[in-house]
């Protein structure tokens, strides 16, 4: 009854090297084989929306505006940061109590 | 001259921004019309919050989780075969554990964030953003997830409905700038196809990756939070 959970889980885990593996595989991609600017597809729609509207012309501004492209970053950074603590730290809290729970059933099935 | 000082003025503005439709660049009537489309699914999502939170305590870390994801996701902007950057957008999986409406919450507190801070998008834009990421994008991922579940696996499913939410938030901003800017000669169609050439292009090998990493996650809980999935499966019986 012991081996099968754990058939899974090695199954499983290979599935998620795989799959972190894939996406990287995809990002690195386009930087190898293809040359662009690499900017912001947001930028481009701006620059076409003043090519069908020329006169186009902002209406509001941002309230506030990151100081310099180092700013900005640091800004993502802190973004990526916060978020991948809170999905590590749940991840991780589910993980410490199944295997805490996993530990208790084998101890009590002794 | 007037072409050259708007270019300086667009140039200098804005530091390179990947995301959605930039600040002011609605005409008013539209960014009021998206507001106000968005603001219902705003109110649902949090009536909807209340009441997870209300009836089971326990899943206030998964839902947590579930934001997080997006704000993760967003902040990454990754490289595309187009040439340019764009990035996810990660509202699928909340979309699946909660239910569509949610995520118009939490997807919502990102784009604020990324608005506020990070002169990202923009406060007059936020309905139309709002509208594509929150809304559009959790609402296709919840229909393809229960479409695809009785066919065939749930993986595969779960794989499906982000990756196509994601892609479908872009193709919703393509049109949603498109009814805006309707071109000259084409119209509507013409103005579509120049903006699905840049952001949906750019956004198909990006919903791939999404899809994968939302399956990552998926495994994850399956792996760990069983109890809390359950708990989930009833609350779909419920409503």
């Amino acid at each position: 009854m012991n081996q099968k959970p754990t058939k899974n889980y090695q199954s499983t885990s290979r599935q998620n090297w795989l799959l972190a593996g894939a996406v990287i595989v995809l990002a690195a991609f386009p930087l190898v084989f293809v040359r662009g600017e690499y900017g912001g597809s947001d930028d481009q729609a701006k620059k076409t929306i003043t090519e069908i509207k020329p006169g186009y012309k902002p209406w509001f501004n941002h309230l506030f505006e990151p100081a310099s492209g180092e700013i900005s970053s640091l800004l993502f950074a802190s973004q990526a940061a916060m978020g991948a603590g809170v999905v590590g730290y749940v991840i991780g809290l589910y993980k410490g109590r199944s295997q805490s729970r996993q530990q208790s059933d084998n101890k009590s099935s002794e | 001259m007037a072409g050259l000082s708007g270019y300086i003025v667009l140039g200098s503005a804005t530091p390179a921004a990947a995301m959605h439709i930039s600040e002011g660049f609605l005409p008013v009537q539209w960014a009021a019309f998206w507001w106000m489309v968005a603001l219902p699914f705003f109110a649902v999502g949090l009536r909807s919050i209340t009441r997870i939170t209300k009836e089971h305590p326990e899943l206030k870390l998964l839902l947590a989780l579930a934001g997080a994801f997006t704000f993760v996701l967003s902040a990454l902007k990754i490289p595309s075969v187009t040439g340019s950057c764009s990035h996810p957008t990660g509202t699928g999986l909340g979309a699946i554990l909660f239910g569509p409406s949610v995520m118009a919450v939490l997807g919502a507190l990102v784009l604020l964030f990324q608005t506020l801070l990070l002169a990202h998008g923009g406060l007059t834009t936020l309905g139309a953003n709002m509208f594509s990421m929150a809304i559009v994008g959790p609402f296709a991922a919840y229909f393809i997830y229960q479409l695809l579940l009785r066919t065939g696996s749930q993986r595969a499913a779960i794989f499906c409905a982000a990756a196509l939410a994601d892609l479908l938030t872009y193709v919703t901003t393509s049109i949603q700038l498109a009814l805006a800017f309707p071109a000259a000669s084409g119209g509507f169609m013409a103005s579509f196809l120049k903006f699905a050439g840049i952001f949906a292009i750019t956004q198909v090998p990006l919903a791939i990756s999404e899809g994968l990493l939302t399956l990552l996650v998926w495994n994850w809980l399956h792996s760990y939070g069983k109890p809390e999935l359950e708990t989930l499966k009833l609350l779909r019986q419920e409503s």
